[in-house]
């Protein structure tokens, strides 16, 4: 036994209801299949409706005079057959088709970004991996984006307007230096978009370190720079009247620098304040005066370092640079040529400066500068102009450590060593 | 403001535009004494008369025929072909004849028909009484194809096709004749051919659709606006042709498109919507384009069974716009 439903029927190509004219049976009434139950008006015609079942009218929902929407029960009829229990079963079926419709595999699409979204992403600065995606696959919508946006405005502000607090008061913590960087970064980053014609160009490990080093060198040490000027009026005469004789005989030519090199090392060895390092609750003077050496080849500096150079002759500082800089051209420079060093002498006069401002090879205190040798008119003690030899040396120190008195005196020292080396009172060798 | 229904606002349009205008005239199989198989032209026979409401043999290339000699004699003929599927022997007169005489004469002449047709399934017409057929005349330049979705619409859109100067395919879904009923003023109102109608707001997906799908969607983002999900629905109304910068403004509004017909996919009315979108939009996308339509078979069938699985309905249409929420 079962109940089931009469519904309204569609009589018609356009018509979506009809009106009950008459019931042709009752409550209780036994009907067989194709009976007609009612009459039904429409707007184009007036039909019986058949009965689907045999059995008994159960109940009549519409009434005579009621207009029902086609689809709608109009009354229900008990049957002995028990068909009901198929259509359970077909749902059943229904149901278990869909649910495996449902499991198909879905692959993960946090990575995979649509258009829309890729463009807000560009035009707001974001960095979509901070984003959590609420899409199929865990897919990040625009929607997503859209909100990410509208809730970073009021708290990007929030952190700007803090960061600019505390540095106007000086205490700028580490945690806070971090994260303005980053800012910085990620604000750069537009003014950054290279146009046509501009060219590219990876960041190299090696120029990947000369920047770290540098960047932190300036950020770290509180620079300060001081400069003299030195007659190397002699000098230029000795080393004038030996460097033919010192070519054939040792076979490689004798520059300047290395007379500069003997000088500072001399200097250091009495001015050790200098030849020392900042070490945060300490300053650590070193005993051993190992100079580094800034060579440059085209897109690189190296600064190789010249071991005990306090202990060395001229000669032998020579030597050890002609080597040292055809390491650095040849690319076979050891990590062991690279360390050790205490203090930077910089031969910038090789390249025609005659004045600059080194950066501090980090984590030393100093760095000196040797510049051009120039031809200068000069006052003399006794009153006379001479053309005489000029250059400048220029010293770049870690105000942590050094003062400019200390620096100053240093200076002097070179200077005066450097006044003093001639041919009477020299020896290269 | 009176509620009637779908087909009534026909009526209505017609009716006021023969008081209006007396060059407007319908021509049509049944459309006179009897009114109409659908009840279209009720009553007008007796109000106009036999010569403005002319019965014609069961030969559509002539009522599209007569109709275009007396538009260029200077009247606004209405034509209805019985049912849409109907249309095909007037083919030749209404994209070889009406749709070109402009352009062909250089402006000398100029051809305003409307051409009425009921299309559309869903109420167990078989093969030759649900068809749609837009897409045979949405290449046409020089035909313009109305498809209004409510009675609103099809009262103003119906007025400006009468009033226009070139021919229009005024297309009518069937099922909505009676099903749809609405709002209607009962002056005299045009609403311009060649716009869409934004007829539901929202910011999660777009749906852009026409006909009776307009009904569907707007019953599916009700029960999906229960779950949060906001449908932007978009009426077409007119389908060529389209109007390009409403569908660019609804996609981009959202970057989730859903395009539903009950026509046949391949080719359709919604695949040039489609492509206006991709050629316009594709950086605002946030989701593939989706398209919602009948089954690329030759008709709809006749089965009950068979024809559900061919029309869109509201559940078809929910699925689908939640798939793409969900995306």
């Amino acid at each position: 036994m079962s109940v089931e439903k009469i519904l309204m029927p569609q009589l018609g190509e356009s018509v979506t209801e009809g009106t009950i004219n008459q019931w042709l049976v009752s409550v209780g009434t036994k009907v067989n299949k194709y009976d007609p139950l009612a009459e039904i008006i429409t707007d184009k015609v007036t039909a019986e409706v058949p009965s689907s079942f045999t059995g008994i009218i159960k109940e009549i929902i519409a009434q005579e005079g009621e207009t029902i929407t086609v689809g709608e029960i109009i009354c229900t009829i008990e049957t002995e057959e028990n068909s009901t229990e198929v259509e359970q079963m077909e749902v059943t079926d229904l149901q278990e088709n869909s649910d495996t419709s449902e499991k198909e595999i879905r692959t993960p699409q946090k990575q995979r970004y649509s258009p829309a979204v890729l463009r807000l992403s560009q035009e707001h600065d974001i960095d979509l991996s901070k984003i959590t995606g609420t899409g199929r696959g865990g897919r990040i919508t625009r929607k997503d984006v859209l909100n990410y946006i509208a809730n970073n405005k009021s708290t990007d502000i929030e952190q700007e307007t803090t960061t600019h607090q505390e540095n106007s008061i000086q205490q700028l913590s580490q945690v806070n230096e971090k994260d303005s960087l980053a800012k910085q970064k990620t604000k750069s980053l537009p003014l950054h978009n290279p146009t046509s014609g501009d060219i590219e160009i990876p960041v190299s490990g090696i120029r990947r370190a000369i920047a770290t080093n540098m960047k932190k060198s300036k950020q770290e040490i509180p620079h300060a720079w001081m400069m003299v000027e030195v007659d190397v009026t002699n000098l230029v005469q000795y080393r004038d009247s030996i460097k033919n004789e010192f070519l054939q005989k040792e076979g490689f030519k004798l520059t300047y620098f290395p007379f500069f090199v003997k000088a500072v090392a001399q200097a250091l060895k009495e001015f050790p304040q200098l030849n020392s390092m900042w070490a945060g609750e300490k300053i650590i003077q070193k005993k051993d005066i190992n100079l580094s050496i800034a060579v440059a080849d085209e897109d690189a500096l190296y600064t190789p370092v010249l071991k005990h150079a306090d202990e060395k002759t001229i000669k032998g500082i020579a030597r050890e640079i002609s080597e040292l800089t055809q390491k650095v051209r040849t690319g076979k420079l050891s990590p062991d040529d690279l360390q050790g060093g205490t203090f930077t002498v910089n031969n910038t006069g090789s390249f025609g400066s005659v004045q600059s401002m080194g950066v501090i090879n980090y984590p030393q205190a100093a760095i000196l500068q040797v510049e051009s040798i120039v031809k200068r008119p000069v006052v003399m003690e006794n009153g006379m102009i001479a053309v005489r030899d000029k250059v400048n040396l220029c010293l770049s120190l870690d105000h942590r450590v050094l003062d400019g008195l200390i620096c100053g005196k240093f200076l002097k020292r070179v200077k005066e060593i450097l006044e003093n080396m001639s041919q009477e009172n020299t020896n290269i060798y | 403001m009176p509620v009637i229904s779908y087909i009534d606002a026909v009526t209505q349009a017609i009716r006021e535009e023969m008081e209006r205008d007396e060059n407007v005239f319908i021509l049509g199989e049944d459309v006179g004494k009897k009114g109409g198989v659908f009840k279209a032209t009720q009553g007008l026979f007796e109000q106009f008369g036999e010569e403005r409401v002319i019965d014609t043999p069961l030969t559509e290339s002539a009522i599209a025929g007569v109709a275009i000699g007396a538009a260029m004699y200077g009247l606004r003929p209405i034509g209805e072909m019985q049912f849409a599927d109907f249309i095909m022997p007037a083919v030749n007169q209404i994209v070889s004849e009406a749709a070109r005489i402009r352009y062909r004469s250089n402006n000398d002449w100029h051809c305003p028909i409307v051409i009425r047709a009921p299309y559309g399934g869903g109420v167990h017409g078989g093969l030759y009484h649900s068809q749609s057929v837009e897409a045979i005349f949405a290449n046409q330049p020089g035909l313009k194809i109305v498809m209004p979705s409510t009675p609103y619409d099809v009262k103003g859109l119906l007025k400006a096709a009468i009033r226009d100067d070139d021919p229009v395919l005024f297309f009518e879904h069937k099922r909505a004749y009676r099903l749809i009923k609405g709002e209607v003023p009962d002056h005299d109102y045009v609403v311009p051919i060649g716009k869409a109608d934004v007829k539901r707001e929202g910011e999660d997906i777009t749906v852009i659709t026409y006909g009776l799908c307009v009904h569907f969607a707007l019953q599916a983002a009700e029960k999906l606006a229960q779950e949060g999900i906001s449908s932007h629905i978009l009426d077409l109304r007119t389908v060529y042709p389209l109007d390009k910068e409403s569908i660019m403004e609804a996609a981009m509004k959202t970057g989730k498109v859903l395009l539903i017909t009950e026509d046949n996919k391949e080719g359709s009315v919604i695949s040039e919507v489609a492509a206006i979108i991709s050629e316009n939009c594709l950086f605002d996308l946030d989701a593939p384009i989706m398209r919602l339509a009948g089954p690329d078979v030759p008709a709809m069938p006749f089965a009950p069974t068979m024809e559900k699985y061919f029309m869109i309905n509201p559940d078809k249409i929910e699925k689908a716009m939640r798939e793409l929420a969900e995306f």
